[in-house]
């Protein structure tokens, strides 16, 4: 359970996406700990504008949150977020991304239009992000040219393949986006 | 008003029993500032801690018990005690202020884009799972 104890670094990337896009069977497939579940409040103003003041109300909602961790080597942990992608959750991604090295985008080939909304949030907040395309049962393999065009990617977003149950497929849709952070420093 | 409209007891009971009102559980404290305690931020009680750590309240002797062995996030002590993530940060800035707990933080967001970090986690990537 617990870190070794020489482990002093530790870094996050997000795994985003729309709800069931699969982002905590993808932690799941590859976290060294059973993945675990954050609670907390945050705060959103509710559509009720029937008050005569004028202001919108402010109700606090309870997010949970799964995430899994991975040590890399004697003092690097890995922690993967799985990031809820709606735009009511923005003041938990400013915590989120605060610090994250990067995201990995789920998206579900079959809904797509979904996915507009996080991509807006992980490039409002400024972090580089590769796309993995998860394989849903029955459904084929979309060819990954056809999702970038879809989702206006630029053209040196990675796109790959990611069949979150594979813990191979994941991991190395997260190879990619590491090699991808890399490779803009260069 | 007649006696039929007073709740019953036992109904008041169940409903009211389990529930400690959050500010009870950090004895009125604030958050701390949002770069303090993050989610990744490692914390393990301190050596010589355990004492001390039997007045402390219910929750915060939870957390105690929970690292005392070792390093864990700040986010695996709310996953495994359950308790909100912002319940474990005002705990845990709680207990540092008492001296109990030893903090590690996490990388800062001026040193995530080093060249030498990235190509640590790549490396640990791909040992780890042969690719």
């Amino acid at each position: 359970m617990y870190l070794d104890p020489n482990v002093t670094t530790a870094v996050k990337i997000l795994v985003v996406g729309h709800f069931g896009v699969g982002k905590t069977t993808c932690i799941g497939s590859i976290s060294e700990i059973e993945p675990l579940r954050t609670e907390e409040e945050i705060t959103e103003a509710s559509v009720n504008y029937d008050d005569l003041s004028g202001t919108p109300d402010k109700t606090t909602t309870t997010v949970a949150m799964d995430f899994g961790r991975l040590t890399l080597s004697d003092q690097v942990v890995l922690y993967l977020f799985g990031t809820p992608g709606q735009e009511r959750f923005k003041e938990m991604w400013e915590d989120l991304s605060r610090g994250a090295l990067g995201a990995l985008v789920l998206v579900d080939p079959e809904r797509l239009d979904e996915s507009f909304a996080v991509l807006d949030l992980v490039e409002r907040f400024g972090l580089t992000y590769t796309v993995g395309v998860n394989r849903f049962q029955g459904t084929n393999i979309y060819p990954l040219e056809e999702v970038r065009e879809a989702l206006a990617l630029s053209d040196d977003t990675p796109v790959v393949p990611c069949d979150v149950r594979d813990e191979k497929a994941a991991a190395q849709a997260l190879i990619t986006l590491v090699n991808h952070l890399l490779s803009l420093l260069s | 008003m007649t006696d039929e409209q007073e709740p019953e007891p036992e109904a008041e009971l169940e409903l009211t029993a389990p529930l400690v009102p959050l500010f009870v559980v950090t004895g009125g404290r604030g958050l701390p500032p949002s770069h303090e305690y993050e989610r990744t931020t490692l914390v393990s009680a301190k050596q010589d801690a355990a004492a001390e750590a039997r007045t402390l309240s219910p929750e915060a002797r939870e957390v105690m018990n929970l690292v005392a062995d070792g390093f864990l996030s700040v986010a695996e002590v709310a996953g495994h005690t359950r308790l909100p993530l912002g319940v474990v940060r005002i705990l845990l800035a709680e207990l540092a202020d008492g001296d109990l707990v030893l903090a590690r933080k996490p990388v800062p967001p001026a040193e995530q884009a080093d060249k030498e970090l990235l190509s640590a986690v790549l490396d640990g990537l791909k040992t780890r799972f042969g690719a």
